[in-house]
């Protein structure tokens, strides 16, 4: 054994890499992370706020921040923006370890819960109050899913977004079809499309939300809005109901039929591969949220200008019991705020939502995009290119009998996370509808 | 033991002969012992301490003594993504080995154009494992992918879309990756062996072959249980790669346990079982180290043995 002629370059080697580890350390710790708890300093100091990266919303909500510093030059506020999966885990472990940004913005419902029982955010049901006139402003139904408890603790921004049925019309003609009205003709257009090579749906399956959009409407189509709400208020064996059985086993009809498109559950809907299918004609239609518009329009080049884009609500299933006026989706966006932000951060933040986030600009800037406000007295607004989309997309979302909340936002983090696997492995074909259910029964009020 | 010299004097010594000195040097490693305890043994105390407990990850951590483990046993997710682990750790050792040491000989005899293949071959380390997944991700998609732009049909398969083909893409995309640094070793070690013993096998009148499998291969018996150590152990903890790649998917086929861990305590928010798993993934990596150890004998016997 001779391994201890330690020599001065070995011991400087080493210093240098603990240093380097060290060098290293803080590194990752002065990430976006630290940003979120500082106050800045000097002036009246800052507040951070993190939200989604991407277009088009990531451009409208600089440009809202923007006008609030240009406003508030000593109050000012500093932006991040994360990709759609990263975000989520993200504020999570932000929050976790008390280093939340000033605002939170999130998708209401069961993860706006888990902050509220983590005592991780501001109750606002007084300030909202106080300020009548900004919640008048906001339409009543976003409030929903904003409320845990009977208490508001955050605020509708940005856009009702009801999730619909996207075709490309071009395609359609190509082949000499017809959008189709019921779940049959759905069927039916699959083997049309198929044998000249085109995917009949478009889906990004690696991202498990986008495959959830379908069960959420076929469900809805055939057994009305009951079975989820039943889910969502904890009823034991709420899922056997005979209606969820039938409906997953329609879907797994659908996957063995060929109804999307090749290797769909390796595809990722962050990098909008799916609708990219859709503008390109390599598929003929796609379920997805109404944002999908605006993300179709910026990179399908003259696809949507020109008339290429086609819409509708989802078709009702033959026999069943749903309301085809039933919409699911996002009713609105949420921002809420750090209950360990500093007053004057809390105070920045009110300022910013009673200001800056309910004017005209902000109402426009979310129209020009394709989206529909949740601010009230919008439909002015729908004109030029997108007039008919956008009043489409109002109708769909203020005619629905029930705006139900995307089910992986409603439920709590956990039974989210096992639904989402689930709707993987069943699409997947790994297993079967009953196991699927019996699955499922066993995290409800979890 | 001759502890008589201040310690400032010896570490001017450029070759100490250490006999006997390695006690009062220990202090060296000092700064990497308090390293290794903080960014290592602190956490791994702090997750066994998790393991027993009920968290979210937002609010309050409650004990709840062996709650988090029950549960985590009893999922029939933990047995799978064990197995799909050890599949990775097998095939990307079974796919590696051979490779790495063949390109490694191959290296290790000094020609100039092998010297410029070196420099090719080692590439794909210098690259880092989310650029080479979202790169294959990208090449490997089924209908904008590399298939398409080149009109090769064949390419146009349902890599990370299906079961079977998702694993062995991972396989290669590992082996891709590591490869390099294995045939690194190898080189090394192979121009360790010393050419008296090469050319006495010559003398006897061996070709070739016979040289490699009678000499190389057991000159290098320890390398291969050292890269066989870095391949098994380093497999236990891919994560970056499969995440990028297939994020466990399609459904559960690729779910790794480091996958597994995180989807259980960053998506579920079940941060006892996620803890659980990771004393599990430790457990399993000193098992695996050790073992592996064990089959390199016990390291006093002569490499030149029968030389």
């Amino acid at each position: 054994m001779t391994n201890s002629n330690f020599s001065r370059r070995n011991f400087l080697g080493l210093a240098a890499g603990a240093a380097g580890a060290a060098a290293l350390a803080a590194c990752g710790s002065s990430g976006p992370s630290n940003k979120g708890g500082s106050t800045g300093g000097g002036g009246g100091g800052s507040a951070s706020y993190w939200s989604l990266s991407g277009p088009p919303g990531q451009a409208i909500r600089q440009a809202t921040i923007d006008r609030f510093n240009a406003a508030n030059p000593s109050t000012k506020i500093a932006p991040n923006f994360f990709a759609n999966d990263d975000y989520k885990q993200k504020i999570k472990t932000a929050i976790g370890a008390d280093q939340a940004p000033t605002m939170i913005w999130g998708w209401g419902g069961g993860g706006l819960k888990s902050y509220v029982d983590g005592g991780q955010v501001v109750d606002l049901t007084d300030w909202f109050g106080q300020n009548a006139a900004v919640k008048e402003k906001i339409l009543p139904s976003s409030f929903g899913a904003a409320t845990v408890g009977g208490k508001i603790y955050a605020m509708p921004i940005e856009t009702v977004q009801p999730i619909v049925l996207f075709y490309n019309k071009k395609v359609f003609d190509q082949v000499g079809a017809q959008p189709p009205q019921s779940w049959g003709d759905m069927m039916a257009l699959v083997p049309k499309f198929k044998a000249k090579n085109i995917a009949p749906f478009s889906l990004a399956g690696q991202s498990r939300w986008t495959n959830m959009m379908w069960l959420e409407f076929l469900l809805d189509r055939t057994a009305g809005s009951e079975v989820f709400n039943n889910v969502f208020a904890g009823k034991a064996g709420s899922w056997s109901d005979p209606a969820v059985l039938d409906m997953l086993t329609k879907i797994q009809e659908l996957v063995k039929a060929g109804g999307f498109e090749k290797g769909f559950s390796s595809v990722v809907a962050d990098q909008n591969a799916d609708q990219a299918l859709l503008y390109t004609g390599k598929a003929a239609m796609m379920v997805h949220g109404s944002w999908s518009y605006g993300i179709q329009k910026e990179q399908g080049g003259k696809f949507v200008s020109s008339g290429g884009l086609g819409w509708m609500n989802f078709p009702p299933v033959e026999g069943g019991k749903g309301d085809p006026t039933n919409t699911v989706g996002n009713p609105g966006q949420y921002l809420s705020i750090s209950s360990k932000a500093s007053a004057a951060q809390q105070d920045i933040a009110k300022k910013f939502f009673s200001t800056t986030l309910v004017d005209d600009q902000e109402k426009a800037g979310w129209v020009k995009s394709g989206g529909v406000p949740v601010l009230t007295n919008s439909d002015s607004l729908f004109t030029g290119d997108d007039a008919q989309f956008l009043k489409d997309m109002s109708a769909i979302a203020s005619k629905a009998k029930v705006f139900a909340q995307s089910w992986d936002q409603a439920l709590s983090p956990t039974a989210a996370d096992t639904l989402l696997d689930n709707i993987a492995k069943l699409f997947q074909l790994q297993i079967s509808p009953q196991q699927w259910v019996d699955n499922m029964n066993g995290v409800i009020g979890k | 033991m001759t502890t008589l010299a201040p310690p400032a004097v010896r570490v001017k010594e450029p070759t100490a002969a250490g006999r006997g000195r390695s006690g009062s040097v220990a202090w060296m490693a000092l700064p990497a012992l308090l390293m290794f305890i903080a960014f290592g043994v602190v956490p791994l105390l702090g997750v066994l301490g998790l393991s027993f407990t009920t968290w979210d990850g937002l609010g309050t951590i409650h004990v709840t003594g062996l709650t988090s483990w029950k549960a985590e046993l009893k999922d029939p997710e933990l047995p799978h993504s064990l197995w799909v682990t050890f599949k990775i750790m097998i095939l990307s050792w079974l796919v590696q080995t051979p490779i790495s040491i063949l390109i490694g000989v191959f290296l290790a005899s000094f020609k100039r154009y092998r010297g410029l293949l070196a420099v090719l071959y080692f590439i794909p380390l210098l690259l880092s494992s989310v650029a080479i997944s979202i790169t294959y991700k990208a090449l490997l998609d089924p209908n904008f992918g590399l298939g398409t732009g080149l009109g090769i049909g064949f390419l146009n398969q349902d890599w990370l879309g299906s079961s079977t083909l998702a694993i062995w893409v991972l396989v290669f995309v590992v082996s891709w990756q590591y490869i390099p640094f294995h045939s690194l070793i190898y080189q090394g070690a192979v121009r360790q062996i010393p050419t008296s013993m090469l050319e006495a096998a010559q003398i006897d009148g061996a070709g070739r072959m016979r040289q490699f499998f009678s000499i190389t291969l057991p000159q290098i018996k320890y390398t291969i249980i050292t890269s066989s150590t870095l391949m098994v152990v380093g497999s236990l903890t891919f994560f970056d790669l499969i995440y990028v790649l297939t994020a466990g998917g399609p459904g559960d086929s690729t779910r790794a346990l480091a996958l597994e861990m995180y989807r259980k305590g960053f998506m579920a928010n079940l941060m006892g079982p996620a803890s659980a798993i990771a004393v599990i993934l430790v457990l399993v990596g000193l098992l695996l180290a050790q073992l592996l150890r064990r089959l390199g004998g016990r390291g006093d016997e002569s490499q030149l043995e029968g030389a």
